[in-house]
Parts: structure tokens; sequence; C-alpha cells
């Protein structure tokens, strides 16, 4: 029962469930130390000097536009028009000179000198599961260990701030939503609907006095069962986790779920569909100190007639991430927040006979933006042929993990424990240079 | 255009009057009453192997200077057994039975009525599925994991001895439709790896982790940090399945024994790994197929990991906590608790029958001991002691399915079986499913110890469907049916503790509802009713088992 402290409120709970602490203990000690230390070595001053040579703060929150079932990168960030792969696609010309996008990409592309491609992904997970496993953990399946997804990692290491509700949140989420792996089920992601909808579980079915009786009732209960018992009840933390779910359901931030607030012409600019509101959501919540959102786009699965649904997912898309970047960077959160868009793989070159592309892990492409992420660039290349990327050919998913870990400055060869004892990086990869300023 | 609807309003209907017609009949429980197989409650050897059983324990507990808990009263009992073997609670219905039944040994009969329940049958099928194959759809070209579940179940049913119900999972070949058995190698396959090959390395972690409870797949990629496992021990057992493969007969083997191919980590060159078994290799027979080898020695009742990993599988399910934790980790050449290995013992030896080790578990001293402090006892306390050393019997947060089963039990009278009305039924399994799904299914990993949740915490206290089964809804709600029908005030707290909580309310229980429930009528009575059983559903006692 020990594992269950970990909702309790002590300072140091990182969970998306913790309240906000009175003040961050680590960065106290750290003032701590730097004060002691601070003039009795050099070690300070070399510290101090490195602070200024990093103008800019790590970034602080995470949106991960998911694209489930496995976006064609042909159709999407990687076309090669007028190759025989390409099958007739098009492809328009963008803000960065040289850089195309497919066609459906109007109002991206004009935006695409604040987002960084990559365009050379390979894995060896061509199974939606397994692939969609490792895109979120940067790990493949393990049957010894579950791996937290980044959007966890994001949770459990940067502050907490003055945030009450979930800070992991998975809009529209679908079968594999964030978990929170070996760190813990309370770093799980809120699974939540179209942001139009009531958020589901937060808001009682009766009125605030029935409620109030209900729990005065219930604690009735409960006195009578711990009698004989009082120490396993409370290490249960019911009465706790109660206290938290009613300080959340009664909590101003809530309406940061609430898109319907915003004004008209802007939600027109996010697209007038689900994915829309809730990359619009995604942005309010980011606001209150949600550190990660993850917001799916299902249909991606194209095994028949490609083009046609490519290009039709591509229309709620477009709209839903450049109103999301242009939104930001107004705001002047972009500096503060990552954006990755991107599915569990790309689909085959090859057009298979039913005009549909199939799993294709040996070179696909990933969106990232914002925070230290170099706009504009872009990482990579597929044959234009269409033969399969080795993984040297590629960058691995690690990679592209430890790259955004690093930009929210996490360190991604930290380690946790996993339960059988062993530890665990939360990322195996090296941060690509060429992506981050 | 309303034609059309027409139509299709009269298909639905000629729909679900064949399905109806199909449902077998309710009063057909087949099973119910006949004869088990193996020895009963009563016989000596029984009674001596759980004499055994209950003396290993009082001799810890004399050895750490502990005094264990008093006995738990049989309707506490009753709700463990029916959330341990059926992931429910006792219904109301059940309760009364059981009340009116003769005390003497009627948990006893009422674990026998359990063993040949259908819902017994079903919902440990999916518990032993999760070991096998987890809990995930797999490949669907070659894999039906509804057959294999199904298949489980009918086993259970037939009280298949356990040693015959895994060697036919090891080693029968054919199609996943016809044979289910074959879905535990089926579930393997890559579809999009030539030859459809079986995955020898998920095959070699399961049958180490599910069939031995010992983690040798921690030694795919490293040497086990404390074990004695080495990559080649992994290796060796994953090439016992190198050449099975689907076919065009379904699953089957390439002739001649294909020794595995591997990539060697450090110089990335291909070699060959020959089938061997990771100990008590004197046992391998040494003749015939690879995998009837394999399962021969897994199954074989000198296999002492064979027996002792069901045995302690059983008896977390039932407890919520294993013998030894986690699950499927007992360490090779490490004692194990004497508990046990006495009843892994019992098992191999009467026929590794299932229902025996089950009625062994459930009838030994620490399943019945309660939870709580023994008032008789001056000062006694329950300490983490008396909980590790099975002193009382320890609170476990219930999983998911179990929460989900409880409240849609709590919230019905009558019992939610094989008898209830199908179109109920559907409703009951759609709901649940829902719920499990958004509540959190921890799919293979389910009896791992996790904290709950806010979320969790929010799913009961607002969530549909505890809002569904206790608002007003005289037609399926227990809450609406206790306001109509109840005596008296008396009578309705009464009967709402019974069908959530398996217990009458203490005094000042009682006093309290009672008084709130005290002169109101329809409306007002049904909202209170509502209420009484939201608070016993969001109660700590409903969510843990005790």
């Amino acid at each position: 029962m020990e594992s269950l402290t970990h909702v309790c409120s002590k300072p140091t709970d990182r969970s998306p469930w913790a309240l906000a602490p009175e003040f961050d203990r680590r960065q106290w000690l750290g003032t701590l130390a730097a004060g002691t230390i601070g003039w009795l070595t050099p070690a300070a001053q070399l510290l101090a000097e490195q602070a200024e040579r990093r103008p800019r703060q790590p970034a602080q929150s995470l949106i991960l536009l998911w694209l489930a079932g496995g976006p064609s990168q042909l159709e999407t960030f990687d076309p090669h028009p007028g190759r025989s792969i390409a099958g007739g696609s098009r492809a328009i010309d963008t803000a960065v000179r040289g850089v195309q996008l497919a066609a459906g990409f109007e109002q991206l592309s004009a935006q695409l000198d604040s987002a960084a491609l990559v365009r050379n992904l390979v894995s060896k997970e061509g199974d939606h599961q397994r692939g969609t496993y490792l895109v979120k953990t940067g790990y493949r399946p393990d049957p010894t260990v579950v791996h937290p997804s980044i959007g966890a990692i994001c949770c459990h290491q940067l502050d907490v701030g003055r945030t009450e509700i979930p800070r992991h949140v998975s809009i529209l989420s679908q079968q594999w939503p964030g978990r929170g792996g070996l760190l813990g089920n309370q770093y799980d992601a809120f699974q939540t609907g179209d942001p139009k909808n009531k958020v589901p579980d937060i808001t009682a079915a009766v009125d605030a006095a029935r409620i109030a009786r209900r729990l005065a009732d219930q604690r009735v209960v409960d006195a009578a069962f711990a009698v004989g018992r009082a120490r396993q009840v409370e290490s249960t933390l019911h009465a706790p986790l109660i206290a938290r779910a009613r300080q959340m359901m009664t909590s101003e931030q809530l309406a940061a779920f609430e898109v319907l607030e915003e004004p008209a012409a802007l939600r027109a600019s996010y697209g007038d569909t689900p994915f829309g509101r809730g990359c619009l959501a995604a942005r309010r919540l980011i606001e209150v100190g949600v550190r990660c959102v993850e917001v799916t786009l299902t249909g991606w699965d194209t095994h028949t007639n490609n083009h046609e649904t490519q290009r039709e997912r591509v229309a709620t898309l477009d709209p839903a991430i450049a109103g999301l970047l242009a939104d930001l960077r107004r705001r002047g959160l972009l500096e503060k927040t990552i954006v990755m868009c991107g599915g569990e793989f790309g689909r085959t070159p090859q057009i298979n006979r039913l005009e549909g592309r199939d799993h294709w892990p040996h070179g696909f492409s990933m969106l990232v933006a914002g925070g230290r992420i170099r706009g504009g660039h872009v990482r990579g290349q597929t044959d234009p042929e269409g033969k399969r990327l080795s993984s040297a050919q590629g960058t691995s998913i690690a990679d592209l993990h430890a790259t955004v870990l690093t930009a929210l400055g996490i360190n991604p060869a930290h380690e946790e424990m996993a339960a059988i004892g062993r530890p665990i990086k939360l990322s195996e990869g090296q941060p690509l240079a060429d992506m981050l300023s | 255009m309303w034609k059309r609807n027409l139509l299709f309003v009269l298909l639905c209907g000629c729909g679900l009057v064949t399905v109806a017609a199909n449902m077998p009949r309710p009063g057909q429980r087949a099973d119910r009453g006949r004869p088990m197989r193996g020895a009963a409650v009563g016989d000596d050897d029984f009674r001596h192997t759980l004499e055994r059983v209950n003396a290993a324990f009082r001799k810890d507990w004399a050895d750490k200077h502990l005094v264990p808990a008093a006995a738990a009263n049989d309707l506490l009992v009753a709700r463990r057994l029916a959330l341990g073997l059926m992931g429910t609670i006792p219904s109301l219905e059940e309760v009364r039975a059981l009340e009116a039944s003769a005390p003497a040994a009627r948990l006893d009969r009422w674990v026998d009525g359990l063993l040949s329940d259908t819902r017994y049958h079903d919902y440990f099928a999916e518990r032993l599925a999760r070991a096998y194959v987890g809990s995930d759809s797999g490949p669907f070209i070659f894999y039906r994991r509804r057959r294999l579940a199904r298949w489980l179940s009918d086993q259970l049913r037939d009280g298949r001895p356990y040693d015959a119900l895994v060697r036919e999972l090891i080693t029968s070949s054919g199609f996943a439709t016809s044979q289910p058995a074959t879905n535990f190698l089926a579930y393997t396959i890559d579809p999009d790896q030539q030859n459809f090959h079986v995955d020898e390395r998920k095959l070699a972690a399961r049958v180490s982790r599910a069939f031995l409870g010992v983690r040798i797949d921690c030694a795919e990629c490293h040497d086990h940090p404390f074990e004695r496992w080495k990559q080649s021990d992994f290796e060796g057992l994953a090439a016992f399945f190198a050449g099975t493969r689907q076919r065009f007969t379904g699953i089957g083997d390439d002739p001649g024994n294909r020794p595995l191919e591997v990539e060697d980590r450090t110089s990335g060159k291909l070699r060959k790994v020959a089938a061997q078994v990771p100990f008590d290799s004197d046992r391998l027979p040494e003749q015939g197929g690879a995998r009837e080898r394999l399962a021969a020695w897994v199954t074989d009742p000198h296999n002492e990991h064979f027996s002792r990993a069901i045995t302690n599988r059983v008896w977390a399910l039932i407890f919520g906590r294993g013998l030894v934790e986690p699950v499927d980790d007992l360490r090779a050449g490490q004692p194990v608790p004497p508990a046990l290995a006495i009843l892994a013992d019992d098992f191999a030896a009467h026929g590794f029958d299932l229902r025996r080790l089950v009625r062994l578990i459930t009838a030994s001293e620490v399943f019945r001991l309660g939870s709580q402090a023994n008032p008789a006892v001056p000062g006694h306390e329950i300490t983490p002691e008396h909980e590790a050393a099975w002193a009382a019997f320890p609170l476990r947060r219930l999983r998911s399915e179990q929460v989900a089963g409880a409240i849609e039990q709590a919230a019905s009278l009558e019992t939610l079986d094989r008898e209830t009305h199908l179109l109920l039924r559907l409703q009951v399994l759609i709901e649940q499913n829902q719920f499990t799904a958004r509540f959190g299914d921890a799919g293979d990993n389910e009896l791992t110890d996790v904290g709950a949740t806010i979320p969790q915490r929010l799913m009961l206290m607002n969530g549909e469907m505890v809002h569904n089964r206790t608002r007003n809804n005289p037609l399926q709600n227990a809450s609406s049916q206790i306001a109509l029908l109840a005596a008296n005030d008396r009578e309705a707290v009464e009967v709402a503790y019974l069908a959530v909580l398996s217990r009458r309310p203490t005094p000042p229980e009682a006093a309290h509802f009672v008084e709130q429930l005290a002169g109101s009528h329809r409306k007002q009575r049904a909202a209170q009713l509502e209420d009484l059983c939201w608070t016993l559903i969001n109660s700590v006692e409903f969510s843990w088992n005790h």
C-alpha cells in the first residue's frame, strides 16, 4: 500500500493531479545551494555565464496533435510531386523557400517558417498499437515494463505551478491515450471528447446541496467501516481522493475546456470541427498550466481510396494546426510550447490495387514547432523512388523524443526506476542538434 | 423513404427475434449440480491438505508473535468469493438464499455452486486468457481472441485438468476458428512479416511467465539483474517455436526441428540456436516434435514451477494479492511460502484439478479471516506485518472489471447471470465494457497493485454508469424498487446495505439513514434512496475488497 502514497499532497508531488505547492522545493533547494556554494567555488560563475549564453527559457508545455491510423507522408509533410510514388498528388510552395507541402495545406504552408519537419523517421513497428506505443513513449513495447508517454514525462518532470485541473489531457482520445506507465497511473491522460460537449465526470449529476449531503452521509459509512481498520482505511487515501475530486469539480480553471467562450472569428479560424475545437481547447488548457494536451484526429488508415481520404483529413487538419500555431504565436505562447504533429507510421510509397496505401514505418514524417525548435528547418529526406530507408539513413523516434525533451528543459538521460529494479532513461535517444536553435 | 425506414425497423426486429430464439433457454443450466470431478470438501485427503495449509500460516503467526483477526462473517466471505471468482458481488437474491440455508458448511456449498456457474467459467477464462495472450485484439487475420476465451471457459466448465489444457495450448495445430487453442500461438503472428511465422520470442516470454512463473524474458535483452537466467536460456526456449507458422491448414510446423536464427547483439551476425530448456533438462523428452517435447516438459508433474505458477495466480485472483509478488516472478532457487508449496504439490498430485485448488484456497482459514482488529482481544491492531503474514484479510483495491460488475449487480436486486433477459445482459455488458475502458483496464498487468486516481473517483462520483444505475428507474434500478417496495424505513435502509455492501447497517448507520427517510414519500423518497445507493457505492468499503 506504500505505492499509494503517491497521491498524497506532498510538495514534491508532480502528478497531473497534484495541487499547486506552497513553494517549489527543488527550486528552493537549488537557490539555497547556489547561495551557499556560490561565492565558494568558481563553478557558479561558469554556470551563470552559461545561463547568459542561453537566452531562451525552455518550453513548458507540449501539444501533441495525434494523427491516428498513420497519415501518408506523401499526402502531408513529404510530397514527391511528379514522381510515380506520388500517384498524382500535388504539392504547394510554402513560406520556406524550396520546401513544399502536399496540396491542401494552404494555411499551414504560410506558417511553415515557425515549424520544423523531420522527414526520415524510421521505426520497426508496423502495427497500430505497437507503433503508437513507440511514437508516444519513444520505446518499443517491452513485456517487462510499460514506458511513460511523453506527456506523462512532461507532467512528472515539469513544475506543477498553480494548476488545479488534470495536467495531462487527451482530447478526442481513441484507443491508446498517453499513459503514465512506470511513473504511475496518476500520470495517465484525462480523457475527454469534443470540447463543444460537457467534460465527462467532472460535474455532479445532482445539485450542490445534495452532493454535500451525500458526502456527509458517505463519511458516516466510512466511519463505520474504519472501526478496527483505521490504519488500512487511511492508507487507501479514499478521503483525500474525494477531497481532490471535489476541488477539481469546483475549480475555475475548468473554464479552459469551454471553447465557446472564444470569439466566433477565432473559433472559425481553427475550423468548425471537433478536432479544431480540440486544438483551441489545447491552447486554453496550456494557458492555465496543463503540461501536455493530446488532440487526436482519426481516419488516416487509408488501405483503400488513399488520396481522397487523406485529402479530406488534411482539410480538417490544415486550419486547426495553422490556427493553433498562429494563435500561440500571437499570444507569445509558441516560445513556451512545443507542438508535435504526426502518427504512428507513414504509408507505403506504392499504391495498392484498392488505390490505398498500407503501413510504412520505413521513412515517415513528423512536424515539430515551438520553443527552441528551429522553424523552417527540414531534417532528412525519403527516396523519390520509394525505397525504404535503413536505420542508418533515418532518424529514430528515440532521438526525436530526446530532442523534444531537451527543448522542454528535461534531461533525456535522467533515469527512473522500473518496478523490476531496472533503471529506465526518459529517452535512450540523443538530442538532434540541427533541430534546436 | 418511409418504406425503407419501415423495412429497416422490420429487419432489426427479425434479427432480434432470431437472436432471442437461438439463445440457450434459461433453466438449462446443464452443468448446475453435475457431479464434480476430483475430491470433494469432505474427503480426508482434502482436509489433510487444508490442515497443512492452515498449520503453515499459524506457525508463521506464532513465530512472529502475531494474533490473527477473527473469522469474517459468512456474507462478507460470500462477497469475497463473488468478487474473486466472478468479478461481481452477491445479489440480494443470493444473499437471501445464503441466509436461508443451513449455516453449517453453507459457504462450501456456495463455492460448489459458483464453480458450476457460467459467470465463474467466463470470468476466470478471461483472467487466464490475459495471462496467456494479453488483452489486445492481435492480428485479426489469424487471431480470434474471443474463440480462445470461449474455449477456456468451456474447459473450466468441463473440469479439464490444467496440464492437459496447457499442453493443448502449446501443441495444437489448425485454424484459429476451428481449433481455438491455436490462438495462443496465432496471436503472436506478425502479418507484415513473410511466411507468417509465430513470434518465438513473445511465445518464450508467455510460456516462461504464464506457465512457469518466471521472467526469463528479462533476459531477452540482458542477463537478468538478480536472477540466474541468461540470454541463452531465453533463446533456447524461443527455439522450440522456430518451425511454427501459419499455413494453408492453419497453425502448423515445418518438417524437421529447425533451429532459431538470432542476430547477435554485439557482432550483428546471425547465429543458430537449438531448442533447450532453462532448467531440469533431464526431464525433456528426446523424441517428438519440438512443441510436444516442450509441452511435456512444462506440464511434467515434477515441474514445481508449473504447479506453483498457476497456484500463485489463482490465489492472487481470489485474494487480490499473490503469495509471491509479482505474480509471475517466482525466483528460481528461492524458497516459496510453505502454503504455496503445499497447495501446488496437492494440485500436481490430484490431477491438476483447478476446482479442487479453488476449493482449498477458499476453504483456508486465511481466506475466511476478517480484515479488522479482533474486538475480543484487548489492544488488537492489524499492522502491516499482519497483512504481510496473512494474519488478516488484506484490503485490496478492486480491479476495474470488479468495480463495474459490482455496480451493475448492486443496482439489480435479482442475480445478473445466464438467466437474465438477453437484452438486459447485452446492456450490462456494453455498460461494463465502456466503464472499464474509461476507468482503466490494466490488461496483462491486472494483478499489479496500482494506486487509485482522481479520474476514477470522479467517474464513481459523477460518471454516467453510477448515475444511470442509481437514478429513479423503477423498471431496473434497485434504489427505486426499494423506495417503492420496502415495508418501512428500516427495511429500506437494510435492503440497500445488503444489495450494495452485502451487510446490514451498524446501529449508528441505521439510525442515521432511517431518520433521514422518516416521513418522505414518492419522489423525495426515490431521491433519498438514490442518494443512499450513491453514498454506499462511493464508500471506501465498496471499492476495496476487505
